[in-house]
């Protein structure tokens, strides 16, 4: 459809005297193709297959299969693990900038520590659940915590080793962007540390805060690795039931279930990572 | 520890002149801050490390040492899942195949955007940094029925690498488009043109290597995210490095060799990012 703009367009920038066989968008077909394939098709399938009974049929009632108890629980446990996580990860990965931010811009210890934070936000996985299992398991060497198979508290824990260094890396930047003068200006004024929190920096920061919280709660939201290999008898929070409809056709009946699940996580995600959109923009004002 | 030991060297205290006596004092305190902020967060993020090292080194009787786990790396199999090397191997060959793909799928593309259709830039982002809003497991639900179509042709775990490319887009493009704004892509292929260079040699010959560092570093993001990989693989019923963790943990509770590969593997992506980083400083050095 978009075809006959897009020859024209596409045939503009061209050099004049040269013969136009095929329009340049051309290149670009095996990148979309591709695209396409794996990922918006498979995006595709989830979300009319959520929509569809196991006959093939369309559904729509499914829809209300999502305020089901029993599917609603696993929701409301992803809802709780995410929003610790995320509430500890920015506050405590928010003092960690701030801390990292007050020394020498080119210092080891800053470089040490973004370095260090690339590596640990990345961190998730089965193994970081063995590092802890090893620390303040069963058998732990630090001590045994007898939390630590409890939901959501154990889990929470293991959640922030990831998180705290993710907002480092999204918050560092806003932290940055504090101008000397304006701490100088309202000291000049009179004003104490805590006026000056209260109302400079603590108002300036909070956009990127609150923008780096819901980056945090996306990215816990979709945490599947680490929780899996921490307990994966009983399912707390949606990834975990998702894989186990996927696994066993029991569940819900005449429900897609797995589908309807993943919906349910498209949407939460969406509805978050337009938050986040929203909150850069504002953030990213003071960014100058 | 350098971390802990250097920490006094901040900007704070080098003006010359004595600062007046409120500034001092402020600048006591945030060093103090400083001092307790680094020594907690950094116990917290060692410890655990430190834990899997330790049990990686233990003996058969609790309390000692012994190498042993570490020796089992290239030997060990569990019952009734394929030997631990094996899938090391796979791991491995996925990424560098990933990577491959990555670099044949999205550089030409996004010099060609950048030269001959603008129009798609906006899109083709969309498109890059889409995957970090879909998150894996749902991906997988639909991946099925495509899968299902490719086992028709291979069995091998080396597949995953399809969707491997589409994890590692944001990563990579983002890498990509940033080594790509750094250079005059227009002028340069221009020249080129007008020398008689075909299109495939701009590419090749002249944007390229202009970006390498760029593409050094989508590479080195996209083989991390591939020897982290575990829900796709997982949920696929393939079987890769963090898979066969998973599996080895299951069937043998405690087995040392768990640790060794895990700080093993923790240890290699530690060094792919060091090296990031360390290139991305001299890049910056010299610009």
């Amino acid at each position: 459809m978009a075809v006959a703009a897009a020859t024209e367009t596409g045939a503009r920038p061209s050099r004049a005297g040269r013969r136009l066989s095929t329009p340049a968008w051309v290149g670009t077909v095996p990148f979309l193709a591709y695209v396409a394939i794996f990922l918006v098709w498979p995006t595709g399938i989830v979300v009319v297959d959520a929509l569809k009974n196991p006959n093939g049929a369309w559904a729509f009632s499914n829809i209300t299969e999502l305020g089901n108890p029993l599917v609603r629980g696993y929701f409301i446990g992803s809802f709780k693990l995410c929003l610790l996580s995320s509430l500890l990860g920015a506050v405590f990965g928010a003092i960690l900038a701030y801390a990292v931010a007050s020394g020498d811009p080119d210092g080891t210890v800053r470089r040490l520590y973004l370095a260090v934070s690339g590596v640990l936000a990345q961190f998730g996985g089965v193994t970081l659940a063995f590092a802890f299992l090893a620390l303040i398991g069963p058998v732990g060497l630090l001590f045994h915590a007898s939390w630590f198979y409890s939901f959501p508290w154990g889990i929470t824990v293991i959640y922030t080793y990831f998180q705290i260094p993710l907002m480092v890396l999204v918050f560092l930047p806003a932290i940055d962007g504090l101008k000397v003068q304006w701490r100088e200006a309202s000291e000049n004024l009179g004003a104490s540390a805590w006026q000056y929190w209260r109302h400079v920096g603590g108002p300036l920061l909070a956009p990127a805060f609150l923008g780096g919280l819901l980056l945090l709660f996306a990215n816990a939201l979709s945490a599947f690795a680490t929780i899996i290999a921490w307990e994966n008898q009983i399912a707390y929070i949606v990834p975990q039931q998702i894989s186990t409809a996927l696994s066993s056709e029991v569940g819900l009946s005449n429900v897609n279930v797995a589908d309807l699940l993943a919906l349910g996580m498209v949407i939460m995600v969406a509805i978050v990572m337009t938050g986040y959109a929203l909150l850069q923009r504002r953030a990213a004002r003071w960014l100058r | 520890m350098a971390a802990l030991t250097s920490v006094g060297e901040t900007p704070l205290t080098a003006p010359a002149g004595r600062p007046s006596g409120m500034q001092a004092r402020r600048r006591k305190r945030l060093n103090m801050f400083r001092y307790v902020v680094f020594t907690v967060f950094g116990l917290f993020f060692l410890l655990p490390l430190l834990a899997m090292v330790r049990f990686s080194l233990e003996g058969a009787k609790l309390g000692t040492w012994s190498v042993t786990a570490w020796k089992q790396i290239a030997s060990y199999s569990g019952t009734g899942i394929p030997p631990l090397i094996s899938s090391i191997e796979i791991t491995l060959e996925l990424a560098v195949i990933t990577c491959v793909v990555m670099l044949v799928l999205l550089v030409p593309t996004m010099i060609w955007v950048r030269l001959r259709v603008q129009w798609l830039a906006r899109t083709m982002e969309f498109l890059c940094l889409l995957p970090l809003t879909i998150p894996a497991i749902v991906l997988v639900v639909g991946l099925g029925a495509i899968y299902n179509k490719i086992q028709h042709y291979s069995l091998s775990a080396l597949m995953l690498f399809w969707v491997y490319v589409i994890l590692a887009l944001p990563y990579a493009y983002r890498a990509l488009a940033a080594g790509l704004s750094a250079i005059d892509v227009t002028t340069l292929s221009e020249a080129a043109r007008s020398l008689g260079a075909s299109w495939f040699s701009v590419m090749v010959r002249v944007i390229a290597p202009n970006m390498r560092q760029a593409i050094l570093n989508a590479v080195l993001l996209t083989a991390a995210l591939v020897l982290g990989e575990f829900t796709i693989a997982y949920l696929l019923l393939y079987n890769n490095l963090q898979v066969e963790l998973y599996s080895i943990s299951r069937n043998t509770p405690n087995a040392g060799v768990l640790f060794s590969t895990s700080v093993a593997a923790l240890l290699f992506g530690f060094a792919l990012l060091m090296i990031l980083s360390y290139a991305g400083r001299r890049r910056r050095g010299r610009g």
